[in-house]
């Protein structure tokens, strides 16, 4: 397999400078919010972590999409590490939605929370990805009922918002409302660099998790070579 | 395309008579949706209002189908007819589509007993409460059917079936309770004529990937 | 919790999950590399013998 480009090390360096570029936006530059106090700079890794693990799903859906359409080998594995890096970003997202709601409201769940509920089901929705493929015997039957799966995860997650959104009538009322992004300038500034960030974090552990399920496979198939 | 919809009643008509000479799975649903209600009785506090009984319902409703689900590819898979059918000259949607209707009425008579006893048991049904359990019930059997199929495929078998379909079956439990429950249940009608559109559509065209070799 | 111990845990929880990934891929790539010597020294006695 030729050797992908842009270089992983290239990205990880970028990753790095970003990342430290956001730190410094978000504790230093940006102005501390007037409503809700420090518990505000949550926000910097709750959201953008948030739309990255939902980057992830589409990336995974997009290469399950692909390897339908063309059925070539690659898809599969790259499919299911970007649902891997999804999911890891939803359980980051659900940690730090919980770590959020107790430090602006005081509790650590909130039914009437959009995205916490929503993740929640996207969560539960794609650790079931993972039980299905440990299920499956290897091979094209097995890739391919598992692209199918995260193609439905995508066509879920605009589904499961608009029933969430419509049963907050009868679950709880609701009380609280979300800040939405009426931030200043240098607030919306610090969220881009940290949603940066994090995209390209989440890019580089994909590649680097690709690198790892790529040699195991070559592996496997010297050993089989060579101990035939 | 009339051959395609013969195909679809010729499959479905087999299901429903192996299910009348086998009279295994829809005596089972039956039983189990009227002792989940009685169950639900107990379980819950004496005081609590229509709301929750409504809830509770639709829980007994999507595990009756689950039930109903884990039995919908069982005929096939024993005599090894799945293959046998994949490769007939039919269209592989085909086998989904005549899957998902003949669940669908196994469903739909477990329903018909399910709901008057609901209704003399807790609260009172009424119209789009109805309608919310029919459209709820397509989108239950056709993303089931799709999803069983998959299960079918998988070494886990009874275990992974409610993993994948619970997820997915969410929205049709609020589609469905909001429309027994609320005060504006159109809205929550055309969600769930939304989601059987859209999730029809992408088990129809998916079926073919999960099935062929 | 005070809200700054609040928010150091979520910058904090954010960092132990990517830091333990770290520590699992390390681990794959020690085992790939015990794998890979294995197979060197199967492939060079093959070499030595055939």
């Amino acid at each position: 397999m030729r050797t992908a480009n842009p270089s992983v090390p290239l990205l990880a360096a970028i990753a790095v400078a970003l990342t430290g570029a956001a730190v410094v936006m978000v504790f230093f530059v940006a102005p501390e919010d007037v409503d809700q106090g420090i518990s505000q700079r949550i926000f910097y890794v709750h959201v953008p972590i948030a739309l990255t693990a939902y980057a992830c799903f589409g990336l995974g859906a997009w290469k399950a999409l692909r390897l339908l359409w063309t059925r070539g080998e690659r898809y599969d594995l790259e499919s299911y590490t970007a649902i891997h890096q999804g999911t890891i970003f939803g359980a980051l997202t659900l940690l730090t939605g919980a770590i959020w709601a107790k430090a602006s409201w005081g509790v650590w769940w909130l039914w009437s929370e959009d995205q916490l509920v929503l993740f929640l089901v996207l969560f539960l929705f794609y650790c079931a990805y993972f039980m299905l493929r440990f299920s499956l015997e290897p091979g094209a039957r097995r890739e391919r009922i598992s692209a199918v799966y995260a193609l439905f995860g995508v066509a879920l997650i605009p589904v499961s918002f608009l029933a969430i959104r419509l049963a907050e009538n009868f679950i709880h009322p609701t009380v609280f409302t979300r800040d939405g992004p009426q931030m200043d300038g240098s607030m919306f500034g610090a969220f881009c660099v940290a949603w940066a960030a994090l995209l390209l974090l989440a890019y580089v552990m994909y590649r680097v998790e690709l690198l790892g399920k790529r040699t195991d496979a070559n592996l496997r198939l010297l050993r089989e070579t060579l101990t035939s | 395309m009339s051959g395609y919809f013969s195909d679809v009643a010729a499959l479905a008509r087999k299901d429903l008579r192996l299910e009348l000479r086998a009279r295994d799975t829809l005596p089972a649903m039956l039983l189990f949706v009227l002792s989940t209600l009685v169950v639900f009785h107990f379980a819950l506090p004496s005081e609590s209002g229509d709301q929750a009984a409504y809830g509770l319902l639709w829980v007994a409703l999507v595990f009756t189908a689950l039930l109903g689900l884990g039995r919908a590819w069982v005929p096939e898979q024993e005599e090894g007819a799945l293959d046998g059918l994949v490769l007939a000259p039919c269209d592989r949607s085909a086998i989904w589509l005549g899957k998902s209707l003949a669940t669908l009425a196994f469903l739909v008579a477990a329903e018909a007993v399910a709901l008057p006893a609901f209704a003399l048991l807790f609260a009172a049904l009424d119209l789009a409460a109805i309608a919310g359990v029919a459209l709820a019930s397509i989108g239950i059997c056709t993303v089931g059917s799709l999803v069983a199929a998959m299960a079918a495929a998988s070494r886990g078998r009874e275990v992974i079936l409610p993993l994948l379909f619970l997820p997915l079956a969410i929205p049709l439990v609020v589609g469905g309770v909001g429309s027994s429950v609320s005060a504006d249940p159109g809205t929550y009608l055309a969600f769930l004529g939304l989601y059987d559109a859209v999730f029809a559509i992408l088990s129809w065209a998916a079926f073919e990937y999960v099935v062929t070799e | 919790m005070s809200q700054e111990q609040l928010v150091a845990a979520a910058y904090g929880v954010f960092l132990a999950v990517v830091l333990a990934w770290i520590v699992i891929i390390a681990a794959k790539l020690s085992r790939l590399e015990r794998e890979t010597t294995e197979l060197a020294e199967l492939a060079r006695r093959r070499r030595d013998d055939g």
